[in-house]
């Protein structure tokens, strides 16, 4: 455990799904426009997830009229007002930069078939 | 000169990031600040300048000598690890024994802090004093990062005092001006500087109320 942990447990927040590289998820964005914020729609497919505590942070990619748009954000940030994961992507590799080459159907990702035990 | 100066003793615990109230990421210093206690108010009839000698840190008392221990008991206090001085106009408002916790400070404010750096050994001069070094190619022979003339030849004959060479960099006395605190955890003795403080974690710093440009409109 480290020195610090204790003061930074207090801006971790709680309600974080669980998800990691490949989950296709829906991130409402709060935007602040003069005095009054209203909620963003972010869909995209994380290819990345780096860090730990309240330093960990997850890019969001997705393709926007033919162009890639990716953003990267606090897991712990508080603009992020809601966290949905739509679909648990198959992936082979923690960190999916491979998906900035493809276009169309070769970007796509497999979905996760949960395994009955 | 009237000029009332606040002061507390911490030691750095590390650096990590918080969110300000507009959602913003802030790097901050966290800086576990006291609970110092004052051993002495040094007065301009007594001693011909007037400040605040606040001392810091657990010691064993075995590793006190006895000129120190004499006055640790003088104050009335048990032994400390740092004695610092403040230079304040306003020291006839202390009292000894009085303690000064991270309180004297509220968030907003902007803080001096006073730290000893890294040490970092024997640096070359790209490292110590942001020399540019020779070129990487174009027949630069083993002399990439070499600080290149030290002066003329026969005029003047000799090396200039003060020319800036190789050597020891870093363990020496550093102040970093106008740091904003960002939060007081008076609860866990923690002061929470927006940026970076010098020195190493655990290494001792004085925090006092910024000395430059605080009150200019």
């Amino acid at each position: 455990m480290n020195t610090l942990d204790v003061l930074d447990e207090q801006s971790l927040r709680s309600d974080v799904p669980d998800f990691r590289a490949g989950d296709t998820l829906k991130v409402h964005v709060r935007v602040v426009e003069g005095n009054r914020s209203r909620s963003q729609l972010f869909q995209g497919v994380v290819i990345r997830r780096q860090g730990s505590g309240v330093h960990e942070t997850f890019t969001v990619r997705k393709v926007s009229f033919g162009v890639g748009v990716e953003r990267t954000l606090p897991v712990h940030s508080p603009i992020i007002e809601k966290i949905e994961v739509a679909v648990r992507g198959d992936v082979r590799r923690g960190k999916l930069y491979y998906l900035r080459k493809l276009r169309g159907k070769a970007a796509k990702i497999k979905e996760k078939r949960e395994t009955a035990r | 000169m009237d000029r009332q100066i606040k002061g507390v003793l911490g030691t750095k615990l590390g650096m990590t990031q918080a969110w300000d109230a507009d959602n913003r990421i802030i790097p901050v210093t966290v800086i576990e600040a006291g609970p110092c206690v004052v051993t002495q108010v040094r007065t301009p009839e007594k001693d011909g300048y007037s400040a605040v000698q606040l001392a810091f840190g657990a010691i064993d008392p075995r590793k006190v000598n006895q000129p120190e221990t004499g006055h640790f008991a003088k104050a009335g206090v048990t032994p400390r690890r740092y004695v610092v001085e403040i230079r304040t106009t306003d020291a006839a408002s202390y009292e000894v024994g009085q303690e000064v916790t991270a309180e004297a400070f509220e968030a907003g404010q902007k803080v001096d802090a006073v730290g000893t750096s890294k040490g970092k050994g024997t640096a070359g001069v790209m490292k110590r004093h942001g020399f540019k070094g020779l070129g990487a190619s174009h027949g630069t022979h083993r002399k990439h990062r070499a600080p290149g003339s030290i002066g003329g030849c026969a005029t003047p004959g000799r090396v200039f005092k003060g020319v800036r060479m190789a050597g020891r960099m870093g363990n020496e006395r550093v102040t970093t001006m106008n740091l904003k605190v960002f939060k007081i955890d008076a609860e866990r003795n923690l002061i929470l500087v927006k940026g970076a403080v010098p020195g190493p974690k655990g290494g001792l710093v004085v925090l006092r109320s910024a000395v430059k440009g605080g009150d200019v409109k």
